[in-house]
């Protein structure tokens, strides 16, 4: 356990321990309520802007880009590149 | 010699707490072969009700489904394949919606028509009692309005075994 009290900036301060303790156990019980979504309430995860890649096309694109102008072999995805002899 | 002390550690305790918790969780719920399959009443798009209570003594597929699931792009032809094939022969195909929005499940069904009966339950209580586990999920129910078999998720291979099911219900009734 911290020791709350014992704190440089905290040691003046009276009930600063049972402040600190109602706080983290705010903090920890602030979890709780947080529930995965039932399989059946997963339509907003769905939708194409809640992907971790929300523009496949721009993605290409900026891909190729990479790739083919700064010489990046493989774009994000692969090691090396850059020194053209990969 | 060094024993080890025949009180369980509280770290075992917890972990068999959490265990029996889960597992009273999981036993509370319904929609697994077997049991009574839960009531439920739902409007369809045309205002009327379709009740499961009313459709005892049919063999009823149960399906639910919705407009951001991918493999119910496929079962909906399949779906509509086994109603034209059994829809005389006592089987009601009724396919529950889970759309938060309606309009969403309104523009599914205008690329991938259905011939059977769709409803809508948008507030999650049915699926909830179904114990819904992956989208789509299917339940099969007797006449006596047992669940008789359950399918979680569409897979093209699965189709042959779901339609025995069906077939062997239209016998035995």
């Amino acid at each position: 356990m911290v020791a709350f009290d014992r704190l440089p900036g905290i040691r003046s301060v009276r009930g600063a321990r049972p402040v600190a303790l109602i706080l983290l156990a705010a903090g920890v019980a602030g979890c709780a309520t947080m529930a995965p979504p039932q399989p059946w309430e997963k339509g907003t995860l769905a939708r194409p802007e809640m992907q971790l890649d929300p523009d496949p096309l721009d993605t290409k694109i900026t891909q190729h880009i990479y790739t083919s102008r700064e010489a990046a072999a493989g774009g994000y995805v692969a090691g090396g590149g850059g020194c053209g002899c990969n | 010699m060094n024993m080890k002390s025949p009180v369980p550690s509280c770290g075992l305790r917890a972990a068999a707490a959490i265990a029996a918790l889960w597992l009273v969780a999981g036993g509370t719920h319904a929609g697994t072969v077997g049991d009574a399959a839960p009531a439920f009443a739902l409007p369809t798009a045309q205002g009327g009700t379709i009740s499961l209570l009313q459709l005892r003594g049919q063999v009823v597929y149960v399906d639910f489904w919705a407009s951001w699931c991918a493999p119910c792009r496929r079962s909906f032809p399949w779906m509509n394949e086994m109603q034209q094939r059994y829809g005389g022969r006592g089987v009601t195909i009724v396919a529950i919606n889970v759309d938060a929005r309606r309009a969403d499940a309104d523009r599914f069904l205008w690329q991938y028509p259905a011939t059977f009966a769709v409803v809508y339950d948008g507030t999650g209580a049915t699926p909830g009692a179904y114990a819904v586990k992956a989208m789509p999920s299917s339940f099969i129910i007797d006449p006596q309005g047992r669940i008789a078999g359950v399918e979680h998720g569409f897979l093209e291979e699965h189709r042959g075994a779901l339609e025995e099911k069906i077939r062997s219900l239209i016998v035995a009734r």
